[in-house]
């Protein structure tokens, strides 16, 4: 299942396991990405705190956690390679996976279909 | 152009230096010496000279051409004042000297400079006193914003928000940040005022004041700027005055008058000390009379007899923001450029700096989209919007006129307007100049309709053409480090 | 009207471009009800020659014959002409911090050039293209050391700069970092302040050399707070970095200081120059504008300014730091200072400076009644005399000499202690004036 939140992540939940990312439609927003700040393993966050920061060369912005979780992994290619974000933002450009999600969360995001229209309002 | 490093040659002197009359020697540590000197230049005095000679020329600046950065008041810098400056008697002044004993007397003239300056600006700005310890406009910015937090801990209240316009420039959020504040955005009304309503349902007792820029950053002065003053110490706050764009007001409207209480300017921006490629400025403060305890010490007192002193008791002081009394050798091109105008003089100044800013609005809206239709101040904010439609873009139509001889505009700024293109022409531009400059735009703008494709490539007539800004962030390249040995 | 350039017919036509019939009119337009203000105390302007002539009046009222053994951080160093000539070139002034690069490669090659130097000078990896001053540069180092661990606890050593540890309590007062102060010793005793290194530390700040002159070792301070996780800062002389061990070989973690003795005149306290240096492991937590190579489009090098997105006027409130601007030109200076004087040549004014402050210590030491402390230093040094310091500098100064910093203004213990700085500019027969001059002194005081 995969669902988007308003500030333009995606979360997509597979065996309890929750994989996080910006958008494609973000990563667009933001340019060329030349730097992502990976959140720290192990640390939990709460729905909707700011868990890492993802920088373009005309912006710096927060990526928020959409579901409430322990980061288990980060993608270790982001650091070497953060324009991975913008050639395949859904895909391998995945940010981090999370455990102990709380799945109930998940039930107030977005389908694609809703996030296809949130965004095409703006 | 080659590094400095890459014109080094092993062995080679610049230039002459004090000898060493004394015995040789030193106290150093035999342990802590460094092994090896720092692989600086090692170039002649001629050739360093033509170094830094050719980098100049592959700078554009205020000397070279029109500058109107909007935001920034680029007008002329007077060269007398560099001189002044750079005299003996204020330049070589060691800045500990008021602080010892018969010190003082030894001081009276930079003390002078330093109080008499604040005199002024008490005058021309309407407030009580002034420090002259902030070293830069953000840094005047932190220092008013401690003197609010400072005044409302005095009285024992709680205020931890501070309201800012969404127009505001990013170093106010920021310097609240500084300050322990949380900074809470207010918006801007279809006219371009910022919105009192908003202002009305925000304003509560956690509120410590209000940051507002007048005129705002997109050079509208606020007609309820007074009232906005008002509801802001009807809720216990106080109103901060960004002077950013004081040249607009110089010699007309006094901040203080319409009950802002703490309000910085920049002696780089409004009285025509150079910015120097950013920086050193300066960023005086402003108080009125309830804020005066809370002032940055040490503080500069004159005497019955006439004399300078300088004061360090005052139990509410926010403290030290500065080693010492402020960026000196700014202040005093300030206080010549002030004593030079005078006060009619001064108030010439925002006179021809708001009718050129009118001026190029009422020839550049024929063809560039502006957001807000009433007169401006000393800057108009105009959009690419029409120019889009084409794909060039508000940085298209900068890189452009670099081709054209000009200094861009600021561009997409302020945030609240998309595409922004921000003119700051000043005073000191002649109609020939503007006339130049608004021939420029207009054959831009007719370019951008017949062949966008060429507005999109400039510059290029310039040292180097669009820089590969992603590669410079991806692969970060801050130093050249020596060659290995 | 100087600097303005409209004539009154020019007005007029533009006045009815405008659409408007007068300025009045204008200023009616935008300001409203709003009316003149008169002032006070703003005077009528005057001429060029008038205003010089004042000023050159004020300037003549300050002391230009002083001999200076002041330092305490500030330091009056000989500054070639070429210097001054060269950053005055009105390109570099007249400019803006270099948003536009195709026409800013003058300023921004200067300032990769600079950053070049400050690594060089310090070595250490990455430095920003400056700060204000080296006080506010090392409240800035001090914030990254916070944010890098997210611990809220500094520990200043006193015996740094009585200047700097005021300027960190103004800045601490609204934040929630607690700095811990160490008492101010001569020396630093390295297991006590280790104690103080709590696992909430962010950083432990020190001064090199310190603020009475002296030469530390922070080797094994920085040891013990690499043990803890804690961060080192330090606050150095760059002058004295010419000859002592370089604060990145020594192993501290951000590096700043104060540029002034880099080609910057005393000017009356600035403006300035606030160098700030580190690892590449903590450039995107580091403040301040940085300036990058790259190349353009047609792949020439160039440079620009890069990782802006973590500044104020992009990430507003959540920014590294306030500040807008850096000290350009006085960067600028600083990079033409270190050109011209060079690589042996800065080595040879450090050697200077070094022999001259011993052979100072021996005059002044040769005095009745004055005693020094046997501790390694750079060019400035402590003196213990047998009356009151401040007193002394008093009467030092009615006979032309700034004689030192009396200790007695910041440490309330010693009273009787003198801070002498003795840079290249000082002759030897000036040196032996101020022993004379000291002796004296002292004997009127007995």
């Amino acid at each position: 299942m995969k669902k988007y939140s308003e500030e333009h992540e995606w979360v997509k939940l597979q065996n309890g396991i929750a994989t996080v990312g910006i958008t494609a439609y973000a990563a667009a927003e933001l340019g060329d990405i030349t730097f992502v700040e990976l959140p720290e393993k192990g640390k939990t966050f709460a729905q909707g705190e700011a868990m890492c920061v993802v920088e373009s060369v005309k912006a710096a912005s927060d990526v928020f956690i959409p579901v409430g979780g322990r980061v288990a992994e980060v993608n270790p290619r982001l650091e070497d390679t953060p324009e991975l974000i913008n050639a395949s933002a859904e895909k391998d450009g995945w940010i981090c996976k999370l455990t102990d999600v709380n799945e109930k969360e998940l039930e107030g995001l977005m389908t694609e279909e809703q996030y296809k229209a949130f965004t095409a309002e703006k | 152009m080659q590094l400095i490093y890459e014109k080094s040659f092993p062995g080679r002197r610049g230039t002459s230096l004090p000898e060493l009359d004394v015995p040789a020697g030193n106290a150093l540590p035999p342990t802590l010496l460094r092994q090896k000197p720092a692989e600086l230049p090692e170039v002649s005095e001629l050739d360093g000279v033509r170094h830094f000679v050719n980098l100049s020329r592959r700078n554009v600046s205020v000397d070279t051409c029109f500058y109107p950065l909007g935001s920034c008041t680029m007008k002329y810098n007077p060269k007398f004042h560099d001189r002044i400056a750079d005299l003996p008697g204020f330049a070589d002044l060691h800045p500990l000297l008021p602080q010892l004993r018969h010190g003082g007397a030894l001081t009276q003239g930079a003390l002078a400079v330093l109080y008499e300056t604040e005199t002024l600006l008490c005058d021309l700005l309407g407030f009580a006193a002034f420090t002259m310890q902030p070293l830069a406009g953000a840094h005047g910015e932190l220092t008013g914003v401690m003197m609010m937090a400072a005044y409302h801990k005095d009285r024992g209240e709680k205020r931890s928000v501070m309201l800012i316009p969404d127009s505001a420039h990013g170093t106010n959020p920021a310097s609240a940040a500084l300050a322990g504040f949380e900074a809470r955005t207010i918006g801007t009304d279809a006219n371009g005022n910022t919105d009192v309503e908003a202002l009305r349902r925000a304003l509560s007792k956690d509120v410590a004041g209000i940051m507002l820029t007048c005129p705002s950053t997109l050079g509208l002065f606020d007609p309820n700027i007074r009232e906005i003053c008002r509801c802001v110490h009807e809720a216990g706050g106080l109103v901060y005055g960004d002077g950013a764009n004081f040249n607009a007001l110089l010699g007309r409207v006094r901040p203080g008058d319409l009950g802002v209480d703490v309000a910085h300017v920049n002696l780089h921006k409004t009285f025509a000390t150079p910015h120097g490629g950013g920086g050193p400025g300066a960023g005086p403060v402003g108080v009125c009379e309830k804020l005066v305890p809370y002032l940055p010490t040490s503080r500069v007192m004159k005497r019955a007899d006439g004399s300078y002193v300088l004061e360090y008791q005052f139990p509410k002081t926010i403290g030290y923001i500065a080693p010492f009394y402020g960026n000196f050798g700014v202040i005093v091109k300030a206080y010549a450029y002030m004593l030079t105008l005078g006060r009619d003089g001064l108030r010439r100044v925002s006179d021809a700096a708001v009718l050129n800013a009118n001026y190029l609005r009422a020839h550049l809206r024929q063809a560039y989209h502006e957001p807000f239709d009433r007169p401006c101040m000393h800057e108009c904010v105009l959009s690419a919007k029409h120019q889009i439609k084409q794909g060039v873009h508000a940085l298209d139509i900068a890189k452009a006129l670099l081709d054209a001889g000009f200094h861009p505009p600021t561009i997409y700024f302020p945030l609240v307007v998309p595409e922004a293109i921000m003119i700051e022409p000043t005073e000191t531009e002649s109609k020939q100049t503007l006339d130049a400059f608004i021939q420029a735009m207009l054959d831009i703008a007719r370019l951008a309709e017949t062949d966008p494709a060429r507005v999109k490539a400039a510059p290029r007539t310039t040292p180097v053409a669009r820089l590969d800004e992603t590669r410079a962030a991806r692969s970060l390249d801050l130093a050249s480090r020596p060659a290995a040995p | 009207m100087p600097y303005v350039a409209m004539t009154e017919s020019e007005k007029q036509q533009m006045l009815a471009q405008v659409g408007v019939g007068s300025l009045d009119e204008l200023w009616r337009q935008i300001l409203g009800a709003e009316t003149l203000p008169s002032f006070e105390r703003l005077p009528c302007g005057s001429s060029e020659l008038k205003v010089t002539r004042h000023l050159a009046g004020l300037a003549h009222r300050n002391a230009t014959d002083l001999m200076c053994f002041v330092g305490s951080g500030f330091y009056d160093h000989f500054i070639p002409a070429v210097v001054g000539e060269v950053a005055g070139r009105t390109e570099f002034s007249t400019s803006y911090t270099p948003y536009q690069p195709e026409v800013s490669q003058g300023t921004l090659q200067a300032i990769y050039e600079y950053q070049s130097a400050i690594c060089r000078l310090t070595d250490m990896e990455v430095a920003n293209a400056s700060m204000y001053d080296g006080g506010t540069a090392f409240f800035e180092a001090m914030m990254m050391a916070v944010r890098i661990t997210g611990r809220r606890r500094a520990v200043v050593l006193g015996s740094v700069s009585p200047i700097y540890r005021t300027m960190l309590q103004c800045y601490c007062s609204n934040l929630d970092v607690e700095l811990v102060m160490t008492p101010p010793a001569l020396q630093a005793d390295v297991r006590s302040i280790a104690d103080l290194l709590t696992p909430d530390t962010a950083c432990v700040m020190v001064q090199y050399p310190n603020v009475f002159g002296v030469v530390e070792d922070w080797r094994p301070l920085i040891e013990a707070a690499r043990e803890r996780q804690v961060l080192s800062v330090c606050s150095a002389y760059p002058m004295a970095l010419a000859r002592l061990m370089p604060p990145g070989q020594m192993g501290f973690d951000v590096v700043t200081g104060e540029g002034q003795s880099l080609g910057l005149p005393l000017s009356f306290g600035g403006p300035y120059l606030g160098f700030l240096a580190t690892w590449m492991k903590y450039v995107r937590k580091m403040p301040g504008r940085i300036c990058g190579r790259t190349v353009d489009q047609n792949g020439k090098p160039g440079f620009v300014l890069t990782l802006q997105a973590r500044e104020q006027h992009i990430r507003r409130e959540k920014a590294m730091s306030n500040i807008c601007t850096n000290e350009g030109l006085c960067a600028l200076r600083a990079l033409a200072y270190l050109t011209f004087v060079g690589k042996q040549g800065l080595v040879d004014v450090a050697d200077v400076c070094a022999a001259k402050a011993v052979f100072a210590r021996e005059q002044l030491l040769r005095i009745e009644g004055v005693r020094g402390y046997d501790v390694p230093f750079f060019n400035e040094f402590v003196i213990r005399l047998p009356v009151e310091a401040g007193e002394v500098v008093g009467r030092m100064i009615e006979r032309g000499f700034a004689a030192g910093f009396p200790l007695g203004r910041y440490f309330a213990d010693r009273r009787n202690e003198l801070l002498v700085a003795v840079t290249e500019k000082r002759t030897r027969e000036d040196i032996r004036g101020l022993a004379a001059a000291l002796e004296a002194v002292l004997n009127e005081c007995r």
